[in-house]
């Protein structure tokens, strides 16, 4: 059965239309291919009423996700609290922020289980039988596992020196897992140069028209979350700049399909200093991408040197009034702790890059602080736990003894007083 | 002695399959016009009606990308190796 709300790739550059199969690069000009949608046909379809009566997953909005049957990977991913933050907003000096919470996506505690599910349920669609990815640690865990209960065969290429917590969360799933030495950018490459020889189903190469759609569910969500409306403003983390620009389309599509008002809305883009080259593009006032080579920084999820979405994610920034900000490893640091707590949230660097670039564009005057204000959180802290490992203090150890506990107390007390 | 051009797949087409071409010219522009003699119209794959370089084209000379040099006025000299690289997905 073929699904009429889905038509066709197409390119971003030359707008030239390609079938729907596992092809990422318009062969004329190399333009990224986007997947493109009848949204007539989709207008009619859905409705807000329509949506609320389906399960609580990403797939409520089937109709805008590029799959043509219904979806076989991943049926209970998505759908994450929205959590209004106010003691958070309180430290920040802002009215209004919430916290749109995939650090408990289902199954692998990151944002990249949206994504996921859509390329692996476009993969068999395609008949295709072994997946792969390119992956700095979220996104092979989540190929890993969902692939597992697929009963897909699959490989995950990472950078050597990833965090031990994300290697392992790959490994128990049975994966075959890669490790190579060399930066993001050069894992890529190689996983370019292997999509086209093996022909597998790379969801970040030439299944990437599909994947990269699976990122507008968060932006949807949180409209809806929200009582179906934009939030005037969303901080996003940036590694390729692909969740920023799907959720600027995301917000797009639900205002022409009718599902919420037309309302200015900013995205604003967050980056590590130790790799900015969107953010430093952003703040120099061009959208011309210099690459970084060598990627240094605690936020290894965003470590993308040659961010494929960049230009685009620029260019969303721009069109509507949005900036970047980078921030170090020791605010990176600060952001996580101050978010774990303020909110009961343990995200992992990416979401204190999220937090402290947050920070910053409030009190740089960038986010005015009467405005509602969501945070993206994107992954689990016990995936990077190493990296806060030695900044948030250790257990006080004493002998089951009252008399012990007693003076551990009062010398709290009496620090306290001070 | 010419410039050796590397050339990435999707473009092989149209060299007679050979993965490295030799070409002449004073600078990158020069260069494509005269791959463009050779192996007619590679030139719009890689630059549009203006002969501006396509966004998603990347080119290297000597492994620095021409953008953060003169751009297609970028001169190259006999000996240079040139590489042509389509913009890479992931993330």
């Amino acid at each position: 059965m073929s699904e009429p709300y889905f038509s066709s790739l197409k390119c971003r550059e030359c707008g030239r239309l390609y079938p729907k199969k596992a092809v990422h690069v318009c062969e004329f000009d190399f333009g990224p291919l986007e997947a493109d949608y009848d949204y007539d046909r989709i207008k009619a379809a859905l409705s807000r009423q329509v949506i609320e009566s389906r399960p609580k997953s990403m797939w409520r909005y089937r109709e805008l996700l590029p799959i043509d049957g219904e979806p076989t990977v991943g049926l209970q991913v998505g759908f994450t609290p929205l959590v209004k933050a106010d003691r958070l907003a309180k430290v920040l000096g802002v009215k209004e922020i919430y916290v749109k919470n995939d650090t408990v996506n289902y199954p692998t505690l990151s944002f990249k289980d949206r994504v996921v599910s859509v390329a692996l349920s476009r993969a068999i669609e395609l008949g295709l039988k072994t997946v792969a990815c390119a992956s700095t640690g979220n996104l092979a865990n989540s190929v890993a596992a969902n692939a597992a209960a697929a009963g897909l065969d699959s490989y995950v290429l990472i950078p050597a020196d990833l965090e031990q917590s994300k290697v392992l969360n790959s490994l128990v799933y049975g994966t075959k897992v890669i490790g190579i030495h060399g930066a993001y950018d050069q894992v890529n490459r190689l996983c370019s140069e292997i999509a086209g020889k093996y022909g597998w189903g790379f969801v970040n190469v030439n299944l990437r028209p599909y994947y990269a759609e699976g990122s507008k569910s968060m932006g949807f969500e949180i409209m809806e979350q929200l009582g179906w409306k934009i939030p005037a403003h969303t901080v996003i983390p940036m590694a390729s700049g692909s969740l920023l620009t799907k959720i600027y389309k995301a917000y797009q599509e639900f205002v022409k399909i009718g599902l919420v008002p037309e309302s200015k809305f900013s995205v604003h883009g967050a980056q590590a200093t130790g790799c900015n080259p969107i953010s430093a593009a952003q703040k120099s006032g061009t959208d011309l991408i210099r690459p970084v080579p060598k990627p240094n920084t605690i936020a290894k999820s965003l470590a993308i040197g040659t961010p494929a979405d960049g230009y685009y994610a620029v260019r969303a920034m721009e069109q509507t009034g949005g900036s970047a900000e980078d921030v170090s490893d020791e605010e990176i640091i600060a952001g996580i702790k101050l978010l774990a707590e303020m909110t009961g949230i343990f995200a992992e660097t990416a979401g204190g890059v999220t937090v402290a670039c947050a920070r910053k564009l409030i009190d740089s005057g960038k986010i005015p602080r009467d405005e509602p204000i969501v945070l993206c959180i994107t992954g689990h802290g016990l995936k990077t736990a190493e990296a806060v490992a030695d900044h948030i203090g250790k257990p006080r150890l004493i002998k089951p003894s009252l008399r012990e506990f007693d003076s551990l107390i009062e010398a709290e007390l009496a620090e306290a007083a001070h | 002695m010419a410039i050796e051009v590397i050339i990435p797949t999707p473009l092989r087409g149209m060299t007679n399959n050979l993965d490295t071409v030799n070409a002449e010219g004073a600078t990158i522009i020069e260069v494509i016009d005269n791959l463009n003699v050779q192996f007619p119209g590679i030139k719009e794959r890689l630059a549009d009606d203006q002969g501006n370089l396509r966004r998603f084209v990347n080119i290297y000379v000597n492994g620095e990308d021409v953008r953060f040099l003169q751009d297609k006025l970028t001169a190259v000299k006999d000996g240079d190796e040139i590489s042509i690289v389509p913009a890479i997905a992931g993330g």
